[in-house]
């Protein structure tokens, strides 16, 4: 026990980190029941992953034409959909308010109002600036239309479930037939991912459901326009695209956060070294 | 330490001030305070805390301005900061990360008094107030924790009051006060903001008082002799100024590392869904710095012993510099303690991991069945008491401790602070 050095710091704080790790992931692996959830490799991961643009746009045609039948968004605006790193983002149109395919978007939904002249309780069509419609008038007539069970809001669903992403995909895809000795209950679906293996919702996607359009992007700088052909709507394909947009839903923040952590990391990096230098320049004549 | 005053006011209006406030004397006498010379990095966690107390501050002060707190709205203001509220993500990020930073930078804090001795005479007051500080962020975080009014939220709040039942005679009434009503709600959920917004400017004051104390008795050192020359000591700037502030540098970029890439690592799935009093978790788990409290809460059946237990394990802290009777401060020069110090920190530990799991479980498999995570944790428990009220008194009247050296000075010329 003589001098603590500075590698003692970092190995205190790499092993108080270290523990907080395991316990998180000893927690986790508590939550997900006997099916063990695949970890994918989605473009999102890691310190430099970004969202899937294409992906992430194929995602809102899902949601709109299949899980918005049950399931809200509801904390979000239809303005988010061209924010900065959102799937309809126009560096055209820094206010999304303006960025037409939002306005075409909003202009889909049917969404609540109050009549300005007579007070009456209307229906109009959406603007960027309105919120997402809630789909059920309450809970209660949510959970009478389903079965008992209240469809979730989905724009923090990867955030509300342990294993984020991983078990949204996990669910779509974890649809199969309940083995003979299992006891279905009456309403209910056979799917490996869901604690317990019985959920209300019956299988939402199957293959072919949606059409993705293929489409034509004006070339760069004048030049030939290129044909996007999109991928075949299978039901793997379309669970990916749909987890790319929540994803993106539930941290729409995601890129400004990790361009901002690097910046900070350079930042503090540089510092330290130049503060470390100092201390040792002020230190040199003093024996310690 | 105090000392004399080194401040000499040059200019007229210096001088002015200082007849009638010594304000600048302060601040410079602050800055030139004679720290003893062989301070090593544990010792930088004092700024580092300054750091975190500054930052929840700020951070939060800005979050209460979009903040509501109504169980209808308290959960989308949150996700409004996060999504509207120009770098509101970043805020909220720097909030919620910064509360698992500052427990983490108290926990090391502690651990390093704990090992130098730190709480011994003089600096009893000093460790006194500590433990004041560490209590009132214990409250302060728990009450924080219900602001989102997520399902951990909600049932945190729900498990954490309901202590406060099990307190004989008046313990209905009292929790009944506290939550404004007979559950978790609205009232509660007001009165916890506000308390929330309270208490870190009574942590503020409270940590006033501690470097007062801190510069009154002077610092404590690794080999936890007194300062006897000043040859001993180096001046707080430069010196410790740019140690601390590398340290603070590296620090901050752990801090970093988990507020703009991990950002729900400390957290909870449950938190994210919306406060639902018809609906309980199936694990209710407190934040990572309350799991060894948890555990030992949980390590009896019987609810009143535990919450006695776990209020115990506080109050041992705050008596503690008359539970140890050793006379040598450090456990540098205490082998057969500082051996034992390391059991307490890995059981510290443990209990933080029993915590984490359901009482039930197995936790050390052996053979068919194994030792079940209650079981772990009431070793632990036993463990956690025994330090404080057995080994520390015992092992301070039969150690023998290693010669201590004459001054800092020496011991630095003879590589041994």
């Amino acid at each position: 026990m003589t001098k603590f050095s500075m590698k003692s710091v970092f190995v205190g704080a790499a092993l108080v980190i270290g523990s907080l790790g395991v316990a998180q992931v000893s927690m986790a692996s508590n939550a997900g029941g006997e099916h063990k959830m695949e970890h994918r490799n989605w473009s999102f991961n890691g310190m430099f992953g970004t969202y899937d643009v294409e992906a992430m746009q194929r995602g809102y045609q899902i949601y709109r034409e299949v899980c918005s039948s049950c399931h809200a968004l509801d904390h979000m605006s239809f303005r988010h959909l061209g924010d900065k790193g959102a799937p309809f983002y126009s560096s055209e149109y820094p206010n999304p308010n303006d960025n037409p395919v939002v306005k075409a978007f909003a202009k889909d939904w049917m969404v609540p109002d109050i009549d300005q002249d007579s007070g009456d309780v209307i229906e109009r069509p959406g603007i960027p600036a309105d919120k997402f419609p809630q789909i059920y008038p309450n809970s209660i007539a949510a959970a009478a239309s389903n079965g008992g069970a209240v469809p979730p809001d989905l724009s923090v669903i990867t955030k509300a479930r342990t294993g984020g992403a991983d078990y949204v995909y996990a669910i779509l895809t974890g649809y199969h037939e309940a083995p003979h000795d299992f006891h279905l209950s009456e309403g209910m679906n056979y799917n490996v991912a869901f604690a317990g293996n019985q959920i209300a919702m019956a299988a939402p996607l199957s293959d072919g459901l949606v059409e993705y359009a293929t489409r034509t992007v004006p070339g760069e700088h004048g030049g030939e326009p290129h044909v996007i052909t999109p991928p075949e709507a299978t039901v793997d394909q379309m669970a990916s695209d749909i987890v790319q947009f929540l994803t993106w839903a539930g941290d729409p923040k995601m890129q400004a956060r990790k361009n901002l952590g690097f910046a900070t990391f350079l930042f503090l990096f540089i510092f330290s070294l130049l503060l470390f230098l100092t201390y040792k320049q002020v230190w040199k004549d003093v024996e310690h | 330490m105090s000392g004399h005053s080194t401040y000499e006011p040059k200019y007229a209006a210096e001088k002015w001030i200082d007849k009638r406030l010594p304000i600048v004397r302060m601040g410079v006498d602050f800055m030139a305070f004679p720290s003893p010379r062989n301070l090593n990095y544990w010792y930088a966690f004092g700024g580092i805390l300054t750091l975190c107390l500054m930052s929840q501050i700020i951070t939060g002060i800005i979050l209460a301005m979009h903040y509501t707190p109504t169980v209808g709205e308290a959960f989308n203001s949150v996700q409004r900061i996060k999504r509207d509220v120009p770098f509101g993500w970043l805020l909220q990020s720097m909030h919620a990360v910064g509360a698992s930073m500052f427990f983490l930078a108290v926990y090391i804090h502690m651990f390093r008094g704990l090992f130098y001795g730190s709480y011994k005479a003089p600096r009893e007051l000093l460790w006194i107030i500590g433990c004041a500080i560490y209590l009132a962020m214990m409250a302060t975080g728990f009450l924080g924790y219900t602001l989102p009014w997520g399902q951990m939220s909600f049932w945190g709040a729900t498990v954490i009051t309901g202590f406060f039942g099990a307190i004989p005679v008046v313990g209905e009434s009292l929790q009944q006060w506290l939550l404004g009503g007979y559950s978790v709600g609205n009232p509660t959920l007001q009165r916890f903001f506000s308390l929330h917004y309270l208490l870190p400017f009574v942590i503020a004051a409270l940590v006033g008082l501690h470097v007062w104390a801190v510069h009154h008795v002077g610092q404590n050192n690794p080999i936890g002799i007194d300062i006897k020359t000043k040859e001993d000591t180096l001046s707080f700037h430069p010196y410790y100024t740019m140690k601390d502030g590398f340290a603070i540098a590296v620090f901050l970029m752990i801090f970093a590392l988990f507020v703009f890439y991990l950002p729900e690592a400390l957290g909870h799935a449950d938190n994210y869904q919306r406060a639902n009093p018809m609906v309980t978790p199936p694990h209710i788990v407190p934040e990572w710095y309350f799991l060894p409290f948890y555990a030992i809460l949980r390590a009896v059946p019987d609810k009143l012993m535990g919450i006695m237990l776990m209020f115990g394990a506080i109050v041992v802290l705050f008596i503690l510099p008359w539970l140890d009777t050793a006379k040598v401060r450090s456990m540098r020069f205490r082998p057969t303690t500082r051996r034992f110090f390391y059991i307490f920190l890995f059981m510290c530990f443990v209990l933080g991991w029993c915590g984490a799991h359901s009482p039930d479980d197995i936790a050390i498999p052996m053979g068919h069945g194994g030792m079940t995570f209650k079981w772990v944790s009431r070793v632990a428990t036993l463990y956690y008491f025994a330090f404080f009220l057995f080994l520390l008194p015992v092992l301070g009247w039969v150690e023998k401790t290693k010669a201590l050296p004459d001054s800092i000075t020496k011991a630095i010329h003879d590589g041994e602070a």
